[in-house]
């Protein structure tokens, strides 16, 4: 009864920390400028269906791909196992959905260790790729310090979490034949014992057994109960440690690829308030003196700051894995040239929690005297970009983060009309003569004249 | 052989009371860059000889903005397209073909929400339906007889709009070796020009991009790098120069490729 208690207890507080830390980035991202991402549902689901759940983008590094396709059907399915767990917990019981049906039972025991052995395997050889192996975009600038601990954190988490699902099994399979000996022998099963019901099949964990073999019965109890008491203390752990970490991905990843872009991807936002002025000033019967209306908002054009950004691209950076196969595809990146396109993804993160906490100290946001322009991401790494879409090809859960490029530059341009020198006399040279470069208007089609000479 | 051609204007067709089907949209590189100009010109006997109706908009063609929208400058991009929004919709032009990528993306993608609706193709896309048709034969193919054709992928051609098959269909009309480098379609590297780059210096780094983009094509031991873009042909070109290889690989715009052997062009 203690035990149960105790477990409620710990099962509770691990949710409402889980729920409180969502709550916090949901208000986060609500500050973010509206955007409609609801249309074409159809596309939607087809999308989020093949890019999260299909996990389709994520195959374009076999490697990768296949390890993390297991981590991730063992994480998915094992959690049907740590219901019955968290069930067991709350009930008393021991292997509570055994009841069911002896041979499924066994079978699905047996397909969880040999899940959780693969997701171990995996774990170690990411374990491995990201500090044994030289891997140039595991060690890029950005992943210096928290980034790189983090990811540690989670492999070792799960290969220990992994190991004492196994080991669990491994003692319980001990115990169960424990049992089974005393009965064949006619002996009354003490009470401690009859717990260990005859349940599951331990296809994986049957290795581990000599590990244990050498203890008593009291010994074997313990272990056991130490492991379920680690392993599921370690999942809410885990639980209210993801969304701190970039690790909300196994969350996040399915609503983002839902809210995909799904316009080609050449295809750049349409500023309204822009258009609205150009028609105005094209317009001969417009007023040109016209006041707007006193209670208007000035318009801010481009971004800024977290908070002229959308909430989708708000959305994205909490999204963000780190994988960095956006930066190790970029050509400025590749070049050696500042701009990365995880930095800047990691960046508005960083900056949002940064704001999120300024929001939580008095219910707005005020002014810190810092912003994601300059403070965070430079003009330099901005400049540097090609807009040529590598990055959002590379994604594997449909990030665009050269639209927050793109809203950075308009800033610059269109409230500080700061741009490098050469940019500055090529928007001269369309404005005056229709070409990026100086040359007459009237010359456009010289190359008539010339195509019979 | 190369005829003479008279090229009409959308002004000169309209005013004889006619209708031209495809508009041809020259862009600014088409207009002005010595290097691109050729690429037009290939263009342009292409669908002479083809028997499209076209005409071009000359005087009347402006920038489509791309730069300027690309660098963050909306409110030119916004002036530009406008204007020439009014021009198109007050020919009503349906149809438009053009040899640049960029405003190939810009007119097909971004003028609509300004009230430019159009059907817009990428050269690469014209030539390889002509071809396919029967209009375009390409007489003298053979001539391209064990040479090596690798296609470079303009990004606001490929990734941006999944155009990767017909540049390359069209190639295999020559009878020449079609390879493929190591990064292609989807995982193409950009030449480095995109982006408004193509009218500033480079960030600080290690390395040009369009120098790791030739590396790349070099790579597969080409005669011919084939281009769909003018930018992408500039950095190309330039980044074999880098090599000095010019004398033995060439730098040529599909158009190009297909007007040579088809013997359209002047000798």
């Amino acid at each position: 009864m203690i035990a149960q208690i105790a477990f409620v207890l710990v099962f509770a507080a691990g949710i409402f920390l889980f729920a409180r830390r969502v709550r916090e980035i949901r208000r986060n991202i609500s500050i973010g400028q509206a955007v409609d991402r609801t249309d074409r549902k159809n596309e939607r689901w087809r999308t989020m269906t093949m890019v999260a759940l299909g996990q389709s983008k994520m195959v374009a590094r076999p490697i990768a791909g296949f390890l993390h396709l297991l981590v991730y059907v063992g994480f998915v399915l094992i959690n049907i196992e740590v219901l019955e767990i968290v069930l067991d917990g709350i009930t008393g019981h021991h292997r509570l959905f055994a009841s069911f049906g002896g041979g499924v039972y066994d079978a699905l025991i047996g397909a969880f260790e040999i899940l959780a052995a693969l997701v171990l395997i995996a774990c170690v050889v990411f374990l491995i790729r990201r500090n044994v192996i030289n891997i140039r975009r595991f060690r890029m600038k950005e992943m210096d310090g928290w980034p790189k601990s983090d990811a540690n954190i989670i492999l070792v988490a799960e290969v220990l979490l992994m190991f004492a699902l196994l080991s669990m099994n491994a003692c319980d399979a001990l115990l169960q034949g424990k049992v089974a000996e005393l009965m064949a022998a006619g002996q009354e099963i003490p009470e401690a014992l009859s717990h260990y019901i005859e349940a599951g099949s331990f296809p994986v964990s049957s290795m581990l057994q000599p590990l244990y073999a050498g203890m008593d019965v009291d010994g074997l109890i313990m272990t056991e109960r130490f492991m379920w008491w680690f392993h599921i203390i370690g999942i809410l752990a885990f639980l209210v440690y993801v969304p701190y970490s970039k690790h909300f991905h196994i969350i996040m990843a399915f609503p983002n690829t839902w809210y995909s872009k799904l316009e080609p991807k050449g295809q750049m936002t349409n500023m309204e308030a822009v258009t609205n002025e150009v028609k105005l000033m094209l317009d001969p019967s417009a007023d040109p003196y016209a006041a707007p209306p006193a209670d208007a908002a000035p318009v801010k054009f481009g971004a800024k700051d977290v908070q002229d950004l959308t909430w989708k691209q708000l959305f994205d950076s909490y999204t963000c894995t780190e994988c960095g196969r956006c930066s190790s595809e970029c050509p400025a990146n590749q070049t050696g040239k500042l701009l990365s396109p995880r930095k800047i993804m990691m960046d508005t993160r960083d900056r949002l929690e940064e704001v999120g906490k300024n929001i939580q100290s008095d219910g707005s946001i005020k002014d810190d005297g810092k912003s994601l322009l300059r403070d965070y991401i430079s003009e330099e790494e901005l400049w540097a970009c090609t807009t040529c879409n590598a990055c959002t090809e590379a994604c594997p859960v449909n990030i665009d983060p050269v639209s927050i490029i793109l809203d950075l530059r308009r800033h610059l341009i269109m409230e500080e009309s700061k741009s490098p020198e050469s940019i500055t006399s090529m928007f001269n040279n369309v404005e005056n003569n229709g070409a990026p470069w100086a040359f007459p208007a009237a010359d456009r089609g010289k190359w008539i004249e010339e195509l019979n000479a | 052989m190369a005829e003479h051609i008279t090229v009409p204007t959308v002004a000169q067709l309209v005013s004889a009371g006619e209708v031209p089907e495809i508009l041809f949209w020259v862009g600014c590189s088409g207009s002005f860059d010595d290097r691109a100009k050729k690429i037009t010109k290939a263009i342009v006997r292409i669908l002479h000889h083809a028997g499209v109706k076209y005409a071009v908009l000359g005087a009347e063609e402006t920038c489509t903005g791309d730069p300027a929208k690309r660098a963050g400058n909306e409110f030119l991009f916004q002036m530009q397209a406008m204007q020439n929004i009014m021009v198109l919709n007050g020919y009503e032009i349906k149809k438009i073909v053009t040899g640049c990528p960029h405003c190939f993306n810009i007119l097909k993608n971004e003028y609509p929400e300004l009230g430019g609706n159009y059907e817009v193709m990428h050269h690469t896309q014209l030539i390889n339906d002509l071809i396919k048709e029967g209009k375009l034969a390409i007489k003298g193919g053979e001539s391209f007889k064990g040479r090596r054709i690798t296609f470079h992928d303009p990004c606001y051609l490929g990734r941006a709009n999944d155009v990767y098959e017909a540049p390359r269909e069209a190639l295999q009309a020559l009878d020449a070796e079609l390879v493929e480098m190591r990064r292609c379609k989807q995982k193409g590297l950009c030449c480095g020009a995109g982006g408004a780059q193509m009218f500033k210096e480079a960030e600080p780094g290690n390395k040009e991009v369009n120098v790791e983009r030739t590396e790349d094509a070099l790579e597969v031991k080409p005669n011919v790098i084939a281009t769909g873009c003018p930018f992408c042909n500039t950095m190309m070109t330039d980044g074999v120069k880098n090599f000095e290889k010019e004398d033995s690989v060439e730098v040529k715009d599909v158009a190009e490729l297909i007007a040579e052997a088809a013997d359209l062009l002047p000798s």
